[in-house]
């Protein structure tokens, strides 16, 4: 049997080609590591949207102004529909999609769930809004977290009530405790629980109540309430809810000295104001907020304004805030690194030391289980149907007032 | 507990209560006659929300009265439907008419969702912070107002199924088939009037729970659900079973928002169905098949 061998040209070009391009990959590999690709996970729809919106917007106005820092990033944007079966699918998309980090998720549901990917994909995932303490209890070791545990949010937001009694002189003797039974409401109803006693507050936790944040109305649970006899109102909401809750206390012409969140979205965001309009005013949030005198909050402000000019950047502020410094961390971390790779990257995260950043509070480091324990946090009253610093006074640009004036002939 | 708080939250539950009997007498009218389980209720439901709403935001007409507009059109819609996409499936195995009307569910929905996205849309009335208060009770304006069209409709409904000839005929269909034939009555047309009057009691339910909740394409699944547990409770094809058992279940989610936990009302809900279907199987105003 013969064996016959031909080389064509056609073989000789394919060949030529081949070794052309197997020469040229380091090169392009090269490329590729120059832009850290991050995947942003964001609840754009559905029962979380408004504030996975506001978040994305932030979003859309960081790589101006990363760029002008001298970070390089390629963001992917990806809905996770508040569903955490599609975030924890899609963070395996993203991945498989070649993405070096990846972001988000504002749900602590959601957080949990991509979290779990990212430890088996041992790909970096920078949290920038979860509250929920389970998240970097569990020794993850492929997470951080540039936010305040529900803990750390109570313990904060009931350090800022005390501070706002003191600061306004009211005297209230009873508060109820009105949370939604999700994920993030539970977990800041178990930290209520544990810090409260040791606080020695001046008013008498009354009762906690629970409710869906799905419900129709929450016309009972007000008139529950209302039985209670509160003088404040803590609440844990999220926007839709907090319309609720207003629009019913407003029905039932009930009307404490206050409602003051110890850490939770809701009453500052844009849904908020535009539903209740001056009904919205004099609601108080104690949690994490941005640092207007810093001067890349003011960068990013300018930036916030060109890419989204249909927006507030006041009302957007917080989740704008912590999701563009989840990419600042990500980019600042692949820039010492020099490389995509998971686990160096990974490695440059646990060792960020960021003084100059936009939220309130000292350099943004991590603990051994991933945690930023330097975020601070602010009082911030709805006055015009804006949020605005009124505690702590240093931070403040205008006072506080309570109690609240009563509903009738708001204008 | 001061006294007025009880009766407050039993106003607010039997105000609602008669809402949610509306949306449930609906179902209850196809299912008496035509003998069709409607699986798109709480879909249709929420599509004469968005109408609802549209109507406020664009021509600033109240829901209340939207009702009427809305109502003539779902009777319209719900006369075609039964007449060129139901009727070849009446008689036809249960599993096929179930298919037909969920896959008509997830086509509404998601079509909802496309047109309007996932967000929150509210009418924002000029009575919608407005309430009543009568001896220390406090009762949202809002809720009258929806309760009465509630009960105006179904009194309407009521007094066309009892004296007017084709409710009449109707009722023969409902009776006996066979028998409604034999003597000539156009059983296709009769069914299709009957589909259209359910649905036309979907519509004005929706429009007005457009002053009671905000509308959002989620809240389709809990309508229907809602409406089952209301038919079931009150007795299948019952129409005055439908009225009480809303009635029941407003009041019962009310107390149990009340007096245990907002959170776990949905299960006294629940609880109420599992002891009627244990006690009296066929509801409480339904009738022995």
């Amino acid at each position: 049997m013969t064996l016959k061998t031909s080389v064509s040209r056609r073989a000789v070009l394919a060949g030529a080609a081949a070794g052309s391009a197997a020469l040229a990959a380091p090169a392009i590999v090269s490329a590729q590591a120059g832009t850290l690709r991050i995947g942003v996970l964001l609840p754009r729809s559905g029962l979380l949207a408004q504030a996975g919106q506001s978040c994305h917007r932030g979003a859309l106005a960081a790589p101006r102004v990363l760029a002008e820092l001298g970070y390089r990033v390629e963001l992917v944007h990806v809905d996770t529909e508040s569903n955490a079966d599609i975030a924890r699918t899609q963070a395996e998309r993203l991945i498989n999609d070649g993405a070096h980090v990846l972001t988000g998720a504002f749900d602590s549901g959601h957080t949990l769930a991509i979290a779990q990917v990212c430890e088996q994909r041992q790909v970096p995932f920078v949290v920038n809004i979860a509250a929920a303490p389970p998240i970097t209890e569990q020794g993850l070791k492929f997470l951080v977290r540039n936010f305040q545990t529900g803990p750390q949010l109570v313990t904060n937001g009931l350090r800022l009530i005390n501070n706002l009694i003191a600061a306004t002189k009211i005297d209230p003797k009873r508060a109820v405790f009105l949370h939604a039974n999700d994920t993030f409401g539970q977990a800041q109803r178990n930290a209520m629980d544990a810090i409260f006693p040791r606080t020695n507050m001046p008013f008498q936790l009354v009762e906690s109540i629970a409710y869906d944040p799905r419900a129709q109305d929450l016309s009972v649970e007000v008139t529950r309430l209302r039985s209670l006899r509160p003088d404040l109102v803590l609440v844990v909401t999220r926007a839709s809810d907090a319309i609720k809750l207003v629009r019913d206390m407003v029905r039932q012409r009930f009307e404490p000295m206050g409602i003051v969140s110890p850490g939770s979205p809701g009453m500052y965001d844009e849904e908020f104001y535009q539903a209740l309009g001056p009904l919205a005013d004099f609601h108080v949030s104690n949690l994490p907020w941005v640092n207007p005198k810093s001067a890349m909050t003011q960068a990013l402000e300018r930036s916030f304004a060109a890419t989204n000019p249909g927006n507030r950047f006041a009302a957007d502020g917080f989740n704008a805030g912590f999701t563009f410094e989840a990419l600042l961390i990500a980019a600042d971390a692949f820039k010492r690194a020099g490389t995509t790779s998971g686990v160096p990257l990974m490695e440059a995260i646990r060792a960020t030391n960021l003084t100059e950043h936009v939220m309130i509070g000292g350099p943004i480091r991590f603990d051994e289980k991933g945690q930023n324990p330097n975020i601070g946090s602010a009082c911030v009253q709805n006055r015009g149907r804006m949020p605005v610093v009124v505690l702590p006074e240093d931070s403040a640009t205008m006072a506080p007032v309570l109690p609240m004036p009563g509903w009738q002939g708001r204008t | 507990m001061p006294f007025d708080f009880y009766v407050t939250v039993a106003v607010q539950g039997v105000l609602t209560g008669l809402v949610y009997g509306l949306m449930a007498l609906g179902l209850s009218v196809i299912f008496g006659v035509v003998r069709v389980v409607n699986f798109a209720h709480g879909e249709f439901a929420v599509v004469a929300m968005y109408l609802a709403f549209l109507g406020f935001a664009i021509f600033g007409l109240d829901p209340i009265l939207a009702m009427l507009p809305i109502g003539l059109g779902f009777f319209g819609l719900g006369y075609l439907l039964q007449r060129h996409l139901i009727n070849p499936f009446v008689g036809r195995p249960e599993h096929e008419q179930f298919i037909l009307l969920v896959g008509l569910a997830i086509v509404l929905v998601n079509g909802l969702l496309m047109l309007f996205g996932p967000d929150t849309r509210h009418a924002n009335l000029p009575y919608g912070f407005d309430s009543y208060e009568v001896a220390n009770v406090l009762i949202d304006k809002v809720r009258v107002y929806a309760a009465a069209a509630a009960l105006v409709v179904a009194a309407c409904l009521f007094a066309f199924f009892r004296w007017s000839r084709t409710g009449m005929a109707i009722r023969a269909c409902a009776d006996n088939l066979l028998g409604a034939a034999i003597v000539g009555l156009d059983v296709k047309h009769l069914y299709a009037l009957t589909f259209g009057l359910g649905m036309a009691c979907v519509g004005a339910a929706g429009a007005l729970m457009v002053v009671l909740a905000d509308a959002t394409p989620m809240l389709a699944p809990a309508f229907t659900l809602l409406a089952f547990t209301i038919v079931i409770v009150g007795g299948m094809g019952s129409m005055a079973g439908a009225l009480v058992g809303g009635i029941l279940i407003g009041v019962s989610e009310a107390f149990a928002s009340f007096l245990v936990a907002p959170s776990a009302k949905s299960m006294f809900s629940f609880a109420i169905l599992i002891a009627i279907l244990a006690l009296r199987p066929q509801g409480l105003l339904g009738r022995k098949q």
